[in-house]
């Protein structure tokens, strides 16, 4: 049977087995409605370090440990790391990892790095090249606000429609002997600009590509939304939830009854002051990582369609104006029968 | 899919919440009053005190900036802005505030290539275009006097 089906989409010919999953997020995350769910709350945003930057790196390390000693693997077991950050030069990520000495994969896909990672992945072990993948993706709202925006100590005020980046990092343990939840393809999107240059509105620039990742995932594979007990994105927010459901209507697929989006999950807008939701590649990775994978082993869901997504700027291109290229890659993950 | 940026934009605008525009004045002139008055005490106080005209000035300017710079490093003037806005941006508070926020900051990366380069990340565009625009003005009066 060919893996690849229609324009983007692959589906895998034995499924790849989801071991573990860790999550651990920064206090602000440990104060929100999914507090429960994550592996490990972090008072102290600085995580013992002396910068924001070493602190997500400490997220990073600390995710990568927990993931595999839940998998019950020794970092030597592992035969990639893929991960991604928001950082310039993926320092989070690399400054994170530097001490693993395991084969090491840099993946930039903004706060889509949990989605891309898992998709590169999957088909690494599909393809039969590795047995065990850890991917990893991390944010941290401190270095991220210092480098896209400003001084955490200036004074200045969010619009509504800004989202608020998780603090926090979660690893994805993928291994070739799949039981239970395991990913069984992916689509791989394209960047999509839909000409919003605010960067302020990341929801309203991400949901372009969100919206043509399920079309084309759901044209490719001849399935209908319902399909799927869940499809999530990323980190679309309010705004960005909004207007997915609406461009995906136009294009002939109603998605409004299934359709949950992290960024809406990991805050309470209301208490947490967050406006349109949470951001950041630690969004989407925590939450599915805690809330939904949980919520698959407990059968409460069977089939997901997992789509990070991620708005592909820098502070230099937005002060150039240019408008925000956003991307999201979309990753099948279904219960399936041990044997 | 067949639809324009400016479709979109539109679409876009219409998803968007504004911003409590009335709301956000009345605190920006409840905080920003609050302020300006009790810069205004203080210039009444030094004169009480004695200090001179120029030399009042001065003290308010001084003290008005030591305590944002105070509030900054205590972590507390990003909270006074969220609520107050401009009430809390515009007032020579803010200045310090824009620049003890960066100075703050990019302490990490040393006091050359951090502290002192980073400084005026914020409060640069102020000085420059402030000056500039003296200088012109200084010229028009210059001539037109």
């Amino acid at each position: 049977m060919p893996k690849r089906h229609g324009a983007q989409t692959v589906l895998f010919s034995n499924p790849v087995g989801i071991t573990a999953a860790a999550s651990i997020v920064g206090p602000k995350e440990g104060e929100g409605p999914l507090a429960a769910r994550f592996d490990r709350i972090i008072q102290d945003p600085m995580f013992g370090t002396e910068s924001w930057e070493k602190a997500e790196s400490e997220f990073v390390k600390t995710a990568a440990e927990m993931a595999a000693e839940k998998a019950r693997l020794s970092m030597d077991n592992l035969d990639y790391i893929i991960a991604g950050d928001l950082l310039n030069q993926s320092t989070g990520s690399i400054f994170g990892l530097r001490e693993t000495m395991r084969p090491y994969l840099g993946i930039f896909g903004a706060c889509s790095a949990m989605g891309e990672g898992m998709s590169i992945g999957g088909m690494l072990i599909d393809g039969g090249f590795a047995s065990n993948v850890l991917c990893l993706a991390s944010s941290h709202f401190c270095s991220a606000e210092k480098q896209f925006r400003f001084p955490l100590e200036f004074g200045s005020q969010r619009p509504p429609t800004s989202t608020w980046t998780v603090t926090g990092a979660a690893g994805v343990v993928l291994n070739n002997a799949a039981s239970g939840q395991a990913i069984t393809g992916c689509t791989t999107g394209k960047m999509i600009d839909m000409g919003v240059t605010d960067a302020h509105n990341m929801g309203a620039a991400m949901a372009g590509a969100a919206a043509d990742t399920i079309v084309t995932h759901l044209n490719d594979t001849a399935r209908k939304p319902d399909y799927y007990d869940l499809i999530i994105t990323g980190d679309l927010g309010y705004v960005g939830k909004e207007l997915l459901l609406e461009l995906t209507k136009k294009q002939g697929h109603n998605i409004a009854a299934n359709h949950k989006d992290c960024g809406i999950e990991i805050f309470d807008k209301d208490t947490q002051d967050t406006h349109s939701g949470g951001s950041g590649c630690a969004c989407s990775g925590v939450v599915f990582a805690s809330h939904f994978l949980e919520k698959m082993k407990s059968g409460e869901l069977n089939k997901i369609l997992f789509i990070p997504t991620g708005a592909l700027m820098s502070p230099t291109t937005v002060q150039q104006g240019e408008s925000i290229p956003s991307i999201a890659h979309a990753v099948i993950i279904e219960n399936i029968q041990k044997g | 899919m067949n639809m324009s940026k400016k479709e979109y934009g539109d679409m876009v605008k219409k998803a968007s919440p504004n911003s409590k525009i009335v709301a956000n004045c009345i605190k920006a002139f409840a905080v920003g009053g609050t302020i300006c008055t009790f810069g205004q005490g203080l210039y009444a106080l030094c004169g009480a005190l004695g200090a001179s005209r120029d030399m009042q000035g001065m003290l308010v300017a001084i003290s008005l900036i030591f305590l944002a710079v105070l509030v900054t490093g205590l972590g507390k003037y990003d909270d006074l802005v969220k609520f107050a806005g401009a009430g809390a941006g515009v007032p020579i508070t803010g200045f310090a505030n824009a620049v003890a926020a960066p100075a703050i900051e990019f302490k990490k990366e040393g006091y050359i290539m951090g502290v002192g380069a980073k400084m005026f990340l914020i409060a640069g565009p102020v000085i420059v275009y402030g000056t500039l625009s003296s200088m012109i003005v200084g010229l028009i009066y210059y001539f037109v006097r």
